[in-house]
């Protein structure tokens, strides 16, 4: 899995995230730092409620950054107008956990995708043209776009839903993607497949993946490094072998420890 | 969409609801057209109870046709009532000289006959009041009336005193068809003597246009700025709740009444009051639907629909506006029934829309209560009215239910 490191894309200095005030003030990311390069799959395991999202969120823009700064190709990232948002965003995309809400039910699957290649510049293309594309983002998903156009959402499966979201990002081809558990609402088959078309869609337009995941197991099949959460601050970070393989944190190896293993006994010592 | 009125129309609530809307506003869209007066057209002069009225004079002037049934006896029962012949048996007891068995209130012959044999206004009436003897008179001259089978004898001044023009037989008829003039009052006349029907008729549509005016308005309102407050959060969301609230706070009716004082009375029309109606009916909208927002706002297809770069404008009504658009629907019908509503209190008032050139239901009931409509056992006036609102109402609130049963599947019994 050791691949050379490209240049930097994505780096936080002390970002912090503070929700509410007073009383009902709750740090959700505590001066985390991370360095993510080039066509890097990097982990971000933690489990639930440990800021995980939160920082996904912010890399996104969706929410503010409360303190800290964020590099973006080398520059403090600037989203401050609508123009420069949607120039970010062609560069950062994500896919969420919950394939269900993530479409919107009202519209259907053809203006999603049309949507996608407008963004990238495919305003003016012929009908001709787009339906190829969509044809070919679809076949790089394993599903037909003949039996999905006209289609709702709700007409599809979670597994389904969740391909075409690949297939969306297929066609938006970003420098980073973000995937905030997208195998956690899918069956085990669909998972597979799901990871695979991702790591097939990282070699081929080089792209930087942000896994966030409680699965450290999922973190240790796919990435190259793994940064491990706790509380809202990263406990433990490194190359993915060195992480899992040979843990330091506490934390970690209560982690590692309760992965459910098909053979031998579960290791309850260390859950606090 | 499509599947979902499909499912409100196999829904007996609504339909129930909606077939009675419909009615009611048909009703109130066709008879207008159809009556032969305005709504406001004085017909006739005051309380004039329901039915079909004809003119005497036409009756008198028409042919009639002889017809082998003597009308007499019924003028006589519509003239002998229980009272008069209890009157009868006690004057002749008294003044007659005729023994009580002898008299049989339930034979009418033979107490028509005693009385008519033994009845005589000169004779001394010891103990009567003058008043009580005129009745007696008044009775006999009535009896004497309907009992004449030989006919009335029809006459026209003429240059030497009256001219005989036609003798009308006792069992003549006329059909009523042949009648010209006539006029026919459903619902009566009202205190100005207007046909209640029309009227009725009428102020449903205004009153339903008022309706729909401030429900739509209010609805928009409440729609806008909870759609914004929910969406943008933040200092925007601040003010805006902050206004809600202050709104909701202070009772909207006495904002109303307010509002509705300060403008003059004539300048008042009912697109005005529904304005006015529905600029102070938004609240509820509004808190309703920020907090159905404020769940939406962070769903993962607005997050991608922002990551595609979309328009906030266009985020609002393609990602939130669909979603909330079933509960807007429904809000918009209880809008409008409050709206109808609000109209009837503040005309009930005397705050409605100008009196002198429109009617609607609010107003019917203020004038019917003005000119003691009630006192006077003038039902007509205003019980048709009241069941209107309640119809009108009644029905928009079971296609609420039923809407309500449609979206909200776990509502369905």
């Amino acid at each position: 899995m050791a691949r050379e490191l490209g240049k930097s894309v994505l780096r936080g200095e002390n970002i912090t995230k503070v929700f509410g005030y007073g009383k009902t003030r709750t740090e959700a990311v505590k001066q985390v730092n991370f360095d993510f390069h080039e066509g890097e799959v990097i982990s971000i395991v933690g489990e639930s409620g440990s800021g995980k999202t939160t920082i996904a969120r912010m890399i996104l823009g969706l929410i503010t950054i409360t303190d800290g700064t964020l590099y973006f190709n080398g520059q403090p990232r600037d989203i401050s107008s609508g123009h420069k948002r949607k120039e970010y965003w062609k560069n950062i995309q994500a896919v969420f956990q919950d394939p269900f809400s993530s479409f919107n039910m009202f519209n259907k699957i053809d203006d999603l995708l049309i949507d996608c290649i407008n963004m990238t510049g495919g305003r003016h293309k012929s009908q001709e043209e787009k339906f190829e594309m969509m044809t070919e983002a679809c076949s790089f998903v394993n599903l037909k776009y003949a039996e999905l156009t006209n289609k709702y959402p709700f007409e599809l499966s979670g597994g389904q839903m969740q391909r075409l979201m690949i297939a969306r990002i297929f066609l938006l081809k970003p420098k980073i993607l973000i995937a905030d558990e997208p195998t956690s609402m899918v069956d085990a088959c669909s998972r597979a497949t799901i990871l695979d078309m991702l790591l097939k869609l990282r070699d081929e337009i080089d792209m930087t993946i942000i896994f966030i995941t409680h699965d450290i197991g999922l973190a240790y099949y796919v990435s190259d490094s793994v940064y491990i959460m706790e509380h809202g601050a990263f406990v433990e970070a490194g190359p993915a072998e060195d992480v899992i393989i040979h843990p330091k944190a506490a934390y970690t190896k209560r982690l590692i420890s309760d992965v459910p293993k098909i053979y031998g006994e579960w290791d309850l010592s260390t859950v606090g | 969409m499509l599947h979902q009125l499909k499912q409100a129309f196999t829904n007996p609530k609504f339909l129930v609801g909606f077939v009675l809307f419909m009615l009611m506003l048909l009703i109130s869209l066709i008879y207008p057209l159809l009556s032969a007066f305005e709504p406001l057209d004085m017909v006739t002069t005051g309380f004039t109870a329901p039915g079909t009225y004809v003119s005497i004079a036409d009756v008198a002037n028409s042919d009639g046709i002889g017809m082998n049934v003597d009308a007499s006896a019924g003028r006589l029962a519509s003239v002998l009532k229980d009272e008069d012949r209890e009157k009868m048996k006690d004057w002749m007891v008294r003044f007659g000289g005729v023994a009580e068995g002898d008299i049989d209130l339930s034979d009418t012959e033979a107490l028509l006959e005693k009385w008519q044999a033994t009845y005589d206004p000169a004779v001394p009436q010891k103990g009567l009041r003058n008043a009580d003897k005129q009745a007696f008179v008044r009775l006999d001259k009535d009896i004497k009336a309907a009992t004449n089978s030989d006919g009335l004898i029809l006459a026209a001044k003429g240059e030497d005193g009256l001219e005989e023009v036609k003798t009308i037989a006792g069992n003549t008829y006329v059909r009523t068809g042949d009648v010209v003039s006539k006029i026919v009052m459903p619902l009566g006349a009202d205190n100005f003597g207007a046909d209640v029907m029309t009227k009725l008729t009428s102020s449903i549509a205004v009153s339903l246009r008022i309706g729909l005016l401030a429900g739509v308005i209010a609805t928009l309102i409440g729609l806008t700025i909870g759609l914004l407050s929910g969406f943008l959060g933040g200092w925007v969301d601040n003010f805006l709740t902050f206004l809600t609230n202050i709104f909701t706070v202070i009772p909207s009716f006495v904002i109303l009444i307010l509002i509705a004082n300060a403008i003059s009375g004539t300048a008042r029309s009912p697109m005005l009051v529904g304005l006015i109606i529905g600029l102070t009916a938004w609240p509820w909208t509004a808190r309703s639907v920020r907090s159905q927002v404020l769940s939406l706002r962070n769903r993962d297809h607005v997050s991608l629909s922002k990551l595609s770069g979309h328009s906030l404008p266009r985020i609002i009504l393609q990602d939130i506006l669909p979603y909330v658009a079933s509960y807007v629907v429904m809000a918009l019908i209880l809008q409008i029934s409050s709206g109808i509503l609000a109209e009837a209190q503040l005309s009930m008032l005397g705050l409605g829309p100008d009196t002198t050139t429109t009617v609607t239901l609010g107003i019917m009931m203020n004038w019917a209560q003005k000119f003691s409509a009630v006192l006077g056992g003038a039902w007509w006036a205003f019980v048709p009215v009241v069941i209107s609102v309640a119809i009108i109402t009644f029905s928009l609130n079971l296609m609420n239910t039923g809407l309500d049963q449609v979206f909200n599947p776990q509502l369905r019994d």
